[in-house]
C-alpha cells in the first residue's frame, strides 16, 4: 500500500517537473500558431539554442548558473527577432505546407549546427551545488533540482499569466488572437506585436530548454526528437490559448511519466492514442475556440 | 442536329491527358542508367523504390492537398509486412509486394476513416500522430518487428522463382523499375480521370466542392487509401531489395524527408518525385560520404530558400524559364 | 396554391443565445424571381447555409420539391437540383475557367468518381461547359486560371459553376457584390436571361438590382421574416422603410 502511494507521489512529482518544462517550451508555440496562424515546427530550435547557450556559459566560460540562464534566454530572444522578420514574416498567410517546409528546413539546419559546434552527443548538465542532492519534505525526500524546476516553473507561469492579464501588451495579444483585423482597426501595431510575441515565445522556449536540460537533454536532434510532444501540448491545449497548453502539458507530463513507469512495454503508445482521441473529440483542442 | 466545327479550345482542353513525348524521358533515363552506372544499381533500385513512395505522397499532397507528416507510416507497414513474410518462409517478392500493398491500403483506409474528417492543422497533427503511434507499436512489438534492432532473418527468394537478387543489384533495379512503372500508370490514370480532377477541386476549394454536390470525404478516403497502398508497395520494394527493415522506415523524419524530396522536384505535377527523389538521394550519397554533418545543413538551407523563392521546385523553375523563352519568341 | 420548389417550415438556428434563424416559414415558387433582403446581420447568408445544408438547423424543416431534405447532406441536396453562389467568390482559383465549370458538370452527370477513363474523353461535358461560358460571355478566358481574371469576370464564373449544375432552385448570394458598377450590368443581364424553369432566390443589398429582378420580396430582420410581398408592397411598407431604409441611412 505504501509502495503504491510513494509510486503515485513520485509519478506526480516527476510528471509535474516534466510538465513545467513542456509548458515553458510550448506556450510560445501556441501563441505563434494561434496569433499568426503559423505552423512552426522549428519552435524547439529556440529551446535547444537556450540550452546550448546556457551549458556553454556555465561549463566553458564559468558563468554561474543563475546568471547563465537569463543570459541565454536574452540571447535567444534577440536572435529570434531577425528570424521572425526575414524568414517567418514573408510566410504569414502562406499555405500550411510552405510553413511546414520552411520550418522543417530550420530544424534540419539546427541539427547540423548543433553537431558542428557542440558535437554529436548530449551536453552534460550538473545542477549548481545548492540545487543538487535531495530535499527533505516531511518524511519524503525529493531531488532538489526538480523541486527547484517545479517551483521556478510555477513562478514563471504565474508571472506570465498575470503579465498577459494585466498589461497592455497582454491585452493586445489577446485582442489580436481573437480578431486580427479588429485589432488592427483599433490601431494596434500588429507587425510590432508579432515580433514581440514571437520574441517572448522564443524566450520562454529558451528558458524551458535551459532549465529543463536535466530532463530533456540538450543534443543536436533535440528540436526533432521532442517536436511531437510540443505539438501535442499545443494541439491538445488549444491554439492561441495560454492556459490550455498548461493543462495539456500537465496531462501529458504526468500521464507520460505514469505510463512509462507502470506500462513500460507500451512506451508512448497510449499517449499518442489519447492525443488522437482528444483531437477527434475536440479538433481545436480542449480549450480552443469553436 | 448540326455538328459544330471543331472548337480549338475544347479540343486543347480535351487533349490534356494524352502522352507527351517528354514523359518518355524518365523511362529512357532509367534504361540508360542501367548500362551507364553498373556500379550503382543497388542505389538505383533504392532511388526507384523511393520515387514510388514520393509519387504516392504527391497524390495526396499535390492533388488532394492533404498535408501529411506521417506518410512513412504506410511505407513502414508495407516494409514490415514484406519483411515479416520473408522472415517467415514466404520470401517470394511478388507475394510480399501484394500483401504489403493490401496491408498498407487497409491501414490507410482505417486511419483515413478516422482522420480525414478533420481539417487543416488537425489533419496534419493526426497524420503525424498515426505515424508516431505505429512507430511506437513497431518499436515495442519486438517479437514481430525486432524492435529497435530491426527485422532479423529475412530470406528473399528469386522474383517469380527465376530472378535472384544479386550482389550488384541488377535484379533489384529492374524489379523496382517495373513496379515503379506500374505505380506511374496507376497514378497517371488517376490524375487525368474525372476523379483526379475532382481532387484538384478539393485542394483548391473544399467549400465549393461541397456546394457542387461532391461527396468530399469519400473522394479523400479513396485517394488516401490508394496512396497508402502505393506507399506500402514502395516499402515492400525497399525491404525485399535491401533485405532490411528498420524502425526509421516508419518515422516522422522519413515522412518529412519524402515531403522535402517531392517539394524539391515540384508538387502536384506527377513528375516531382521523379526529379526530386533522385536528385536528393544522389546528392546525399555523394555529400554525406564527405561529411554527413553538413548534409542536413545544406538540405535545410535549400528548403528555406525553395520555400521563400522557388515554390514550384525544380520543375516549377523549368516551367518558368520555358515560358519566358516562349514569350520572347513571340515578340 | 402554386407549387413550391423550395420551402422551409419553422426553420430555427441558434448559436448559443443568438438566434440567426427564428421560425422561418418561407416558400419559393417554381420559376420564381424572388429576393431576400434585410439589413446587415439579419441572417440572410445563414438562411442560405441552412437551406443548402452547410449548416444544420436547430429545428424545423427544409423541403425541396415537396420532399423533406432536412437530414440530407449538401451533396444530396445538390443532386435534387439545389445550387448556390457565394457572396465572396468560392472558386478553384488555380484551375482554368473551363475546368471550374467542367468540375460542376461532371459532378452533375454523376461520373466525377470515375477513375479509369480520362476526363478529356467525355467530350460532351467539355462542350457543354464551353457553351455555358459562351452564353455568359467569358468563353474567351476559358483556358486562363480563374485567379488571373478581373473580379467582375470571376463573379460570372461563380454563377457559371452554379449553372453547370443545371439547378431547379438557384440561390444567388449578392451576385454583384464587389463588382464595379460598370460591370454589374453584365451580371444582371445574365440573371435576367436565366430560364423560366429555374426558381431564383437572390440575396441582395443593392435595392436597384432587387427592384429590377425580383417579382416578390421577403424582408428578413434579426433572423425572422418581417414581411413578404410584391416590390410595390414592400416599397410602400412603413415597417420596411423604418428597418431597412433607416439602416441604409445610417450607413451613409
Amino acid at each position: 500500500m505504501d509502495s503504491a502511494l510513494s509510486a503515485a507521489i513520485s509519478i506526480a512529482f516527476h510528471g509535474t517537473a516534466f510538465a513545467m518544462v513542456l509548458y515553458l517550451v510550448s506556450v510560445g508555440l501556441s501563441v505563434t500558431m494561434g496569433l499568426m496562424g503559423f505552423v512552426n515546427l522549428a519552435h524547439g530550435v529556440f529551446a535547444v539554442a537556450g540550452g546550448y547557450f546556457m551549458t556553454t556559459l556555465i561549463f566553458r566560460l564559468g558563468v554561474p548558473f543563475y546568471l547563465a540562464v537569463p543570459l541565454a534566454t536574452l540571447a535567444v530572444a534577440l536572435l529570434s527577432v531577425p528570424l521572425e522578420r526575414f524568414l517567418y514574416r514573408p510566410l504569414y498567410g502562406a499555405s500550411d505546407l510552405d510553413q511546414v517546409l520552411m520550418t522543417m528546413g530550420l530544424v534540419f539546419m539546427s541539427v547540423a549546427v548543433g553537431k558542428y559546434f557542440w558535437g554529436p552527443t548530449a551536453q552534460p548538465f550538473y545542477p549548481p551545488s545548492a540545487l543538487s542532492g535531495q530535499l527533505q519534505f516531511g518524511l519524503r525526500s525529493f531531488p532538489a533540482y526538480r523541486s527547484f524546476l517545479i517551483g521556478s516553473g510555477a513562478a514563471l507561469v504565474t508571472l506570465l499569466w498575470l503579465g498577459l492579464d494585466r498589461t497592455r501588451f497582454g491585452a493586445q495579444i489577446r485582442a489580436a488572437v481573437d480578431n486580427r483585423q479588429m485589432a488592427q482597426s483599433v490601431g494596434i501595431n500588429t507587425s510590432r506585436l508579432f515580433t514581440l510575441a514571437f520574441a517572448l515565445g522564443s524566450a520562454l522556449a529558451a528558458l524551458g530548454g535551459s532549465l529543463g536540460a536535466e530532463i530533456m537533454a540538450i543534443s543536436p536532434s533535440y528540436a526533432l526528437d521532442h517536436l511531437v510532444y510540443f505539438l501535442i501540448v499545443v494541439a491538445v491545449g488549444g491554439l492561441g490559448t495560454i492556459r490550455g497548453p498548461f493543462v495539456a502539458a500537465m496531462l501529458l507530463g504526468i500521464s507520460d511519466t505514469a505510463f512509462k513507469y507502470l506500462l513500460p512495454e507500451f512506451g508512448a503508445f497510449f499517449i499518442y492514442a489519447l492525443t488522437m482521441a482528444v483531437l477527434l473529440w475536440k479538433p481545436r483542442g480542449l480549450f480552443g475556440q469553436a | 442536329m448540326t455538328t459544330k466545327p471543331e472548337n480549338d479550345v475544347v479540343a486543347r482542353f480535351a487533349r490534356r491527358h494524352r502522352l507527351h513525348a517528354m514523359e518518355a524521358l524518365p523511362w529512357l533515363l532509367i534504361v540508360v542508367g542501367f548500362f551507364l552506372f553498373p556500379d550503382y544499381l543497388a542505389l538505383g533500385a533504392q532511388i526507384l523504390a523511393t520515387t514510388l513512395f514520393g509519387l504516392s505522397v504527391d497524390l495526396v499532397l499535390g492533388y488532394a492537398g492533404i498535408v501529411t507528416l506521417g506518410h512513412a507510416a504506410f511505407f513502414g507497414v508495407g516494409a514490415y509486412t514484406a519483411g515479416y513474410l520473408a522472415a517467415h518462409g514466404m520470401g517470394a517478392p511478388i507475394i510480399g509486394l501484394i500483401a504489403a500493398t493490401a496491408m498498407a491500403g487497409a491501414v490507410g483506409l482505417l486511419s483515413g476513416l478516422i482522420i480525414l474528417r478533420a481539417q487543416g492543422l488537425s489533419i496534419l497533427m493526426l497524420t503525424l500522430v498515426v505515424c508516431v503511434m505505429l512507430q511506437e507499436a513497431a518499436n515495442k512489438a519486438t517479437s514481430i518487428t525486432g524492435g529497435a534492432d530491426g527485422l532479423q532473418g529475412m530470406q528473399v527468394s528469386p522474383v517469380l522463382g527465376l530472378f535472384r537478387f544479386d550482389l550488384y543489384g541488377k535484379t533489384a533495379y529492374w524489379y523496382a523499375a517495373i513496379v515503379l512503372f506500374l505505380g506511374w500508370v496507376v497514378a497517371r490514370t488517376l490524375v487525368h480521370s474525372p476523379f483526379g480532377r475532382s481532387l484538384t477541386g478539393i485542394r483548391e476549394n473544399v467549400a465549393r466542392m461541397h456546394a457542387i454536390g461532391t461527396p468530399v470525404f469519400g473522394r479523400l478516403l479513396t485517394i488516401y487509401t490508394i496512396s497508402a497502398a502505393m506507399a506500402g508497395a514502395a516499402g515492400a520494394l525497399i525491404a525485399d531489395t535491401t533485405g532490411l527493415v528498420a524502425l526509421n522506415a516508419i518515422s516522422v523524419d522519413f515522412s518529412g524527408l519524402i515531403l522535402v524530396m517531392v517539394i524539391f522536384g515540384g508538387v502536384g505535377r506527377l513528375y516531382g518525385a521523379f526529379v526530386g527523389v533522385p536528385l536528393y538521394m544522389i546528392a546525399q550519397d555523394r555529400f554525406s560520404q564527405i561529411d554527413p554533418t553538413y548534409w542536413y545543413f545544406w538540405i535545410g538551407l535549400l528548403l528555406v530558400v525553395v520555400v521563400l523563392f522557388a515554390r514550384g521546385g525544380v520543375l516549377g523553375l523549368i516551367d518558368m524559364v520555358w515560358q519566358r523563352v516562349q514569350r520572347r519568341r513571340k515578340r | 396554391m402554386t407549387e413550391l420548389a423550395l420551402e422551409t417550415r419553422a426553420l430555427c438556428k441558434n448559436f448559443g443565445a443568438l438566434a440567426v434563424a427564428n421560425e422561418i416559414n418561407f416558400g419559393l415558387a417554381v420559376g420564381a424571381r424572388h429576393a431576400l433582403i434585410g439589413p446587415n446581420g439579419a441572417g440572410k447568408t445563414s438562411f442560405v447555409n441552412l437551406v443548402t445544408g452547410a449548416l444544420a438547423p436547430s429545428s424545423g424543416h427544409v423541403l425541396l420539391d415537396g420532399h423533406d431534405v432536412t437530414r440530407l447532406s449538401q451533396a444530396h441536396r445538390v443532386k435534387r437540383g439545389l445550387a448556390r453562389t457565394f457572396q465572396i467568390n468560392q472558386l478553384f482559383r488555380g484551375l482554368t475557367v473551363l475546368e471550374n465549370v467542367t468540375l460542376a458538370i461532371t459532378e452533375r452527370h454523376g461520373f466525377a468518381g470515375d477513375f479509369l477513363r480520362p476526363a478529356g474523353r467525355r467530350r460532351a461535358v467539355i462542350e457543354e461547359a464551353y457553351a455555358l461560358l459562351e452564353r455568359l460571355g467569358i468563353a474567351d478566358e476559358a483556358l486562363r486560371p480563374v485567379k488571373e481574371l478581373a473580379y467582375g469576370r470571376q463573379r460570372l464564373v461563380e454563377i457559371a459553376v452554379a449553372l453547370g449544375l443545371d439547378p431547379k432552385v438557384l440561390l444567388l448570394d449578392e451576385p454583384a457584390a464587389g463588382v464595379p458598377s460598370g460591370e454589374a450590368g453584365t451580371i444582371i443581364d445574365v440573371i435576367e436571361q436565366l430560364g423560366a424553369d429555374i426558381a431564383l432566390l437572390i440575396i441582395e443589398h443593392d435595392m436597384d438590382l432587387v427592384f429590377r429582378l425580383a417579382r416578390r420580396i421577403t424582408v428578413l430582420v434579426q433572423g425572422a421574416i418581417l414581411v413578404e410581398g410584391t416590390p410595390q408592397e414592400i416599397g410602400a411598407d412603413p415597417r420596411v422603410r423604418e428597418v431597412y431604409l433607416g439602416e441604409r441611412v445610417h450607413h451613409r
